[in-house]
């Protein structure tokens, strides 16, 4: 199938929370931007979260909700002032469905360069056997 | 009850047509919030360094060019989407792709040949020591 490529986008986008409930720390939060595509054998999911490595990034599975949590700890050393800010400094969060075709035990997540990289294999349909028919 | 069907007036008309228009233009502009395109930047400057940050996760350092002249730095490159195999179908694609070019205007003019860059966990960050020439020289004030 063809791939369409998104624009670059240099905006990020900042999570809104439905309920009531507030992040224990006290700065932003983004929605990371990610890329999901499927084989025939496993799910794959890339989310951009610059800023984290594989130390800082949580990940996740409860019922059939898969959780990124990513957290990014940046400070300008010393006297620096800010001349031009275009974009926020903070934590990235989302959140997905799986269906129930996931294999949960075989999950692997890698993080590099600031790209979450999520390979969840699929446990098909339990393998048709075939049987052999003979005469007996 | 009846306020339901109550028509509106005309405020919420000129309120309804503002919104309608600003999401027209967003939709066409391809620069919100006046940023100067892909990628974001941050500069950061005090006496002797200025220091530009940008996120650009997953990138190849050979993919970038940085480059400074005077007191212009031009930062181009591309990111390359991962190779997909046979018969992948995508499910989102929220990430950006392609090449990229951005010049950004810096507080002062830098020495060029002490600018330094790293990249780490997809963020870099580019070092740009003030140049020697352009340092405010103090001036002594005598009463004569």
């Amino acid at each position: 199938m063809e791939q369409q490529n998104q624009s670059l986008e240099a905006e990020k986008q900042e999570i809104t929370t439905t309920d009531d409930t507030e992040r224990t720390r006290d700065r932003q939060c983004f929605i990371p931007r990610a890329d999901i595509y499927e084989t025939d054998d496993t799910i794959i999911l890339l989310a951009d979260i610059p800023g984290a490595d594989e130390n800082s990034t949580d990940i996740t599975l409860e019922k059939n909700v898969l959780t990124l949590n990513a957290n990014v700890d940046w400070n300008m050393p010393g006297d620096y002032g800010l001349n031009y800010g275009e974009y926020g400094i903070g934590d990235y969060q989302r959140s997905f469905t799986l269906s129930d075709e996931i294999d949960r035990e075989n999950i692997e997540a890698t993080v590099a360069n600031g790209v979450l990289r999520l390979r969840l294999p699929k446990s098909g349909p339990a393998k048709t056997k075939k049987i052999s028919v003979r005469s007996g | 009850m009846n306020r339901r069907f109550r028509t509106p007036t005309v405020w919420q008309e000129m309120d309804r047509l503002q919104r309608e228009m600003d999401r027209l233009f967003r939709a066409t502009s391809t620069n919100r919030l006046g940023t100067g395109g892909y990628p974001a930047m941050n500069i950061w400057s005090n006496e002797d360094k200025a220091m530009i940050t940008t996120e650009l996760p997953g990138i190849d350092l050979d993919d970038i060019d940085i480059s400074v002249v005077g007191d212009t730095l031009t930062l181009s490159g591309r990111r390359v989407p991962e190779e997909l195999d046979e018969g992948a179908r995508y499910h989102r694609q929220e990430r950006g792709f392609g090449k990229f070019t951005r010049s950004i205007k810096l507080p002062y003019t830098v020495d060029g040949d002490r600018v330094e860059a790293t990249y780490k966990r997809g963020v870099l960050s580019i070092s740009l020591p003030r140049a020697e020439v352009d340092k405010p020289r103090k001036i002594q004030v005598r009463s004569a």
